[in-house]
């Protein structure tokens, strides 16, 4: 049962094949049986789980009409706030908190009748791409459990590709959904900026953060990105327009005539030779189906990480001001008329780790004055030619592709002491969020040399998300038929119950 | 080569408001000049008359009308209160000496 996908689950639901409790159980028993081994979970909340369950059982019971994803159980990245259930975001600095209030998106995940079965690992605060600097430890990559699963949404992406979960949430600030989708071989979406509400969404870099979907089709992705998406009056920067019609793209999937741009500075050089290879044989796909295939450029992608990494530091250390040891979490060294400053810089320091540090006092460095124009005045230009390098590449293609990463899953520790390595698993997918567009990853095979999944990344122009799935959706159709089964029945089973 | 010396570091994290020990002074300092290296290289680039982008969209002011809406209690805003006292949230000193 927790193999098929989340259509699949729906429709045993609408038959009456199964109920959403023995479905939530069968996901609930998976972690019971694989997650000490994949640690994709920081909580879960198997009494809510099943209470939420019988809840939608009586009222398809009692013939009340349900949203297409009730009932089914999804795992909830950490990042986001679910009323009264533990919420740390990764950190030590907020072990034990409990919000008083939902996030929008848990709003619209519990209107919908979807069962949040808990909350998933993550880099501390989303900084990092590996899952390794959650405060917690780290989550491990169902693929071969010797490596990471990318990051910083590690938990989510392991618990939907180890089938804890069908579906799940996280976010993607430089690449956080789609890099582990890739590391993992599922799909993961980062919708366009403003288009999912950041209320209650614990911010790290509030002109780059945005959460999205993941599933193991392109089609569950498509029905949860169209539950969690959709204006909201307590974000401004909330998009007041239609959601993309994502799901009708992902049932669609033709791109005849549709015009891929093959981004030139996004492949070749750096880029593992099996991940190069399954991306070329990708683009042949498609052009097969009837897409024109052309290469574009765009010179400014070659400064995007080095602007982030000032850009997304310096919204952090101020971002990051609000865990002062006042109003909620941890607080240390209140001893003997201990002055707030002190408390504050004690419990900082307990609280935060290595990798949340090292960019706050980045971030604080480059908007310090002497060095600000130099460092966040030229990132933010940077961002500029990013956008218009994009703007006439989208002028020439109706979405851009590149590898989604430049490598496949690497080994727990391998980079974990070199910043600039770790930063470097994000080069393919910062430009995005820099631009505030949307992108995809799929699964485009397991690469030879390591029998690991490599991930192909789609991009699309704001607002135009449904050109992901559309272009998603066809080249997953033709690959399946080429493989003859879905990439993740080549997992190792993890000695849990099937 | 860039570089941040320990007592830079010391400084930053002063302003961040981040106690450091010494050992994670002098990890952070021997880190930052490859980082910063890397991070420089936005200024390799001529940017003169190239606008700066703060934000994706164009960003407007949003209102809403001036009416009361449902909001958390003071118990549910007190709920994860380190200390609290009176229906208020309870700090340490801020002004120099204890009464």
């Amino acid at each position: 049962m927790i193999r098929k996908t989340a259509v699949q689950m729906a429709e045993s639901l609408a038959q009456g094949e199964t109920t959403s409790v023995e479905l939530t159980q069968a996901h609930l028993d998976r972690i019971a049986d694989v997650d000490g081994k994949v640690k994709a979970f920081l909580h879960v909340d198997a009494e809510g789980a099943l209470a939420q369950a019988k809840q939608v059982d009586e009222k398809r019971k009692s013939g009340e009409k349900l949203s297409p994803l009730a009932g089914i159980p999804l795992a909830l990245k950490d990042v986001l706030t679910q009323k009264g259930i533990p919420t740390t975001s990764g950190s030590k600095i907020l072990e034990g908190w409990r919000p008083p209030y939902d996030s929008t998106v848990v709003s619209k995940l519990k209107d919908a009748g979807v069962v949040i079965m808990g909350k998933t690992n993550m880099d501390e605060f989303a900084m990092g791409s590996s899952t390794e600097n959650s405060g917690y430890g780290p989550t491990f990559n169902p693929w071969d459990l010797a490596r990471t699963p990318g990051g910083s949404s590690g938990g989510s992406a392991a618990a939907v590709s180890s089938f804890e979960a069908p579906l799940a949430i996280g976010s993607d600030t430089g690449g956080s959904i789609r890099q582990p989708a890739a590391l993992t071989g599922i799909v993961g979406v980062r919708p366009t900026y403003g288009a999912v509400s950041r209320f209650g969404l614990i911010a790290y870099s509030s002109s780059l953060d945005q959460a999205g979907p993941f599933g193991r089709t392109v089609l569950d992705t498509a029905l949860l990105h169209e539950v969690m998406a959709g204006h909201d009056p307590k974000d401004a920067t909330s998009i007041n327009a239609p959601v993309p019609a994502v799901v009708a793209a992902a049932k669609s999937g033709d791109v005849k005539g549709m015009k891929i741009g093959v981004i030139k500075q996004l492949q070749g050089e750096g880029y593992q030779k099996g991940v190069q290879t399954r991306f070329d044989e990708s683009l042949k796909e498609l052009a097969a189906l009837g897409a024109e295939i052309v290469e574009v450029d765009c010179p400014s992608f070659e400064y995007a990480l080095a602007a982030y990494y000032l850009i997304a530091p310096s919204e952090c250390s101020s971002n990051l001001a609000r865990f002062d040891a006042m109003r909620y979490g941890l607080r240390t060294g209140d001893v003997n008329g201990a002055s707030a400053e002190a408390v504050m810089s004690a419990t900082r320091d307990a609280g935060f780790g290595r990798e949340v540090k090292r960019r706050i006092i980045l971030g604080t460095y480059a908007l310090s004055s002497g060095y600000y124009d130099a460092y966040y005045g030229s990132a933010q230009k940077i961002r500029t030619l990013i956008i218009q390098d994009y703007a006439k590449a989208f002028s020439q293609a109706d979405v851009l592709v590149s590898p989604t990463a430049p490598t496949t899953a690497f080994k727990i520790g391998e980079k974990v002491d070199d910043p600039m390595a770790m930063y470097l698993a994000d080069v393919a997918t910062i430009p995005v969020n820099l631009a505030g567009i949307c992108g995809m990853s799929l699964p485009a095979g397991l690469a030879d040399e390591d029998n690991l999944p490599v991930g192909f990344q789609i991009m699309a122009p704001a607002m135009q998300d449904q050109r992901l799935y559309q272009a998603g959706s066809a080249l997953e159709a033709a690959l399946l038929s080429k493989w003859g089964a879905p990439i993740l029945d080549k997992a190792p089973a993890l000695g849990g119950s099937k | 080569m860039s570089s941040l010396s320990r007592d830079e570091v010391a400084k930053l994290a002063g302003l961040a408001r981040i106690e450091m020990t010494e050992e994670e002074l002098v990890n952070l300092s021997s880190q930052f000049g490859m980082i910063l290296d890397a991070v420089a290289r936005v200024q390799e680039v001529d940017l003169t008359g190239v606008k700066a982008t703060s934000h994706p969209q164009p960003l407007e002011n949003v209102a809403r009308p001036d009416v009361v809406l449902p909001s958390l209690s003071p118990q549910d805003a007190l709920s994860g209160a380190p200390a609290q006292e009176e229906s208020r949230f309870r700090v340490p000193q801020i002004l120099g000496e204890a009464e």
